[in-house]
């Protein structure tokens, strides 16, 4: 703990839990030292791939090449383009009005639902997302700080990771992915990591949400990618809870019923 | 003559010269940076370049995603979308960093440390460190088999660290256990594993000469 260069090796080989991810790599950003050690013990840790390579079955091959003739590689730019911050609040064409939701997102059900499972339908929406869209769900860039925005916001993003008040909140996605709230009420602010997210269906985004007393109130939306950690805009402090939902793209008014999550703030 | 474990193509048997576009007497540097030149060719859309990547790595990234999820169907799997991942993001290898082959090698690994954390729960988990550990011994004797020179080289240097230092970098790397978990496996006094895993890579990295 005292030590945060002491996790350059268990960073390098992908043994540290999500928050202690992130955190590291905050401190990467700035530690020049850490991410020389890190590339090379990484270097070093890929080479225990020699000791068994197996070959894999024939169909593989093909089905990875036909996969890629129909994957655009994505263009050499200084930093990733779908890593950046998240754009404001939704204002663009406002959807699905007739799901005016009786209310999963807010109060009573998202309290009971404190139990640690997404709701069936993201589960479901997230399935099809892995299953339509294969390899081309998630970006793990081993040489970037990819998940770490780096914008104005990384700084307040390293100041609620670090915060001494931090709470975290975490659940877990059927299809493996895992999205963690940290809030500190003393800064207002919280931040939503995600790790192995599944891409939003074509055409949506996961826009974020902050369920306050008048309802739930755009926070901002998910960049691509499947390991974020995103800045919510609005007070944290204020609010019960986290919500994530499936959004046309440019975000909606309110937040789509179907496909929603609530990851409540369990105030004592 | 050339040593087909010093290169990088030909982990699957191809003739010697097959899709090799610099030569079979080319040592390791020369395939590190063929398989460097490969993922640029990948950026710009080259499938060929893709298929050569694909035919170099393949072994040794179905091998790591074998021996992290365990099940072959899942590994494969891993595989897959790994492999898709590098072709996607193949702009943004940066040789300044470390190889092409650590790179490919660590989004495997991530794709397969992903899959088992979110598969984790209970047949996994459950299984006692002292079962693993006979399923591992069995496992590297059968693979023993198969080992090139660089394993061969790698397992010596594995060797040459202490006991709780090797078995912490196995634990969290071929296990894909974080830190705090190896901890628990190992009974070592919580924080300190981190620091057997960093001590015993940065040996690794020494003894293999590592040069990044």
């Amino acid at each position: 703990m005292s030590d945060v260069h002491a996790l350059s090796g268990a960073y390098a080989i992908d043994a540290l839990d999500e928050l202690e991810r992130a955190r590291f790599e905050q401190h990467l950003a700035e530690c020049g030292t850490c991410r020389t050690e890190v590339d090379s013990l990484r270097e070093a840790g890929a080479l225990l791939a020699e000791l068994e390579p197996l070959t894999p079955p024939a169909g593989l091959r093909d089905r990875v090449l036909a996969e890629a003739a129909t994957v655009r590689p994505l263009p050499p730019v200084e930093r990733p383009a779908d890593a950046g911050m998240p754009v404001g609040p939704g204002s663009a064409s406002p959807v699905e009005q007739d799901a005016v939701l009786p209310t999963p997102l807010h109060g009573r059900t998202a309290r009971t639902r404190s139990g640690r499972r997404w709701p069936t339908f993201v589960a479901a929406a997230a399935a099809v997302a892995v299953l339509g869209a294969l390899g081309g769900v998630a970006v793990t860039q081993p040489w970037s700080q990819d998940s770490t925005t780096v914008t104005a916001g990384e700084s307040r993003v390293a100041a609620v990771l670090g915060a001494d008040d931090a709470e975290t909140y975490t659940q877990q996605l059927d299809g493996g992915a895992s999205v963690s709230v940290v809030r500190s009420v003393a800064l207002g602010e919280a931040v939503v990591v995600t790790q192995g997210m599944p891409a939003a269906p074509d055409g949506s985004v996961y826009e974020l949400w902050l369920n306050q007393d008048s309802g739930m109130v755009a926070a901002g939306f998910m960049p691509d990618g499947s390991d974020n950690e995103v800045l919510l805009s609005g007070d944290a402090a204020t609010a019960s809870g986290v919500g994530i939902s499936v959004e046309p793209q440019g975000g909606s008014p309110e937040p789509t019923l179907d496909g929603a999550v609530v990851i409540p703030f369990e105030a004592a | 003559m050339r040593l087909v474990s010093d290169t990088m193509p030909g982990e699957t048997g191809a003739p010697p010269g097959a899709g090799d576009p610099v030569g079979s007497d080319a040592g390791a540097v020369d395939a590190g940076a063929r398989l460097a030149a490969c993922l640029r060719s990948c950026a710009r859309g080259d499938s060929d370049s893709f298929a050569a990547l694909y035919d170099a790595c393949s072994a040794r990234a179905y091998g790591l995603a074998v021996r992290v999820v365990r099940d072959r169907a899942q590994a494969e799997e891993v595989t897959q979308e790994a492999f898709l991942e590098v072709w996607r993001t193949a702009a943004r290898f940066d040789p300044e960093r470390g190889s092409a082959l650590s790179w490919v090698m660590t989004i495997v690994h991530r794709k397969a440390v992903d899959r088992v954390r979110s598969a984790e729960a209970a047949s996994r988990r459950d299984v006692t460190y002292h079962q693993r550990n006979q399923q591992v011994e069995h496992d590297t004797t059968a693979e023993a088999a198969h080992a090139s020179l660089e394993a061969h080289r790698v397992r010596g240097a594995l060797e040459a660290l202490t006991p709780v230092q090797r078995q912490a970098v196995e634990l969290a790397y071929l296990g894909g256990y974080t830190h705090t978990e190896v901890a628990g496996l190992l009974d070592l006094p919580l924080g300190t594993a981190k620091t057997r895993i960093r001590d015993g890579l940065i040996r690794l990295r020494d003894a293999l000469g590592v040069t990044r």
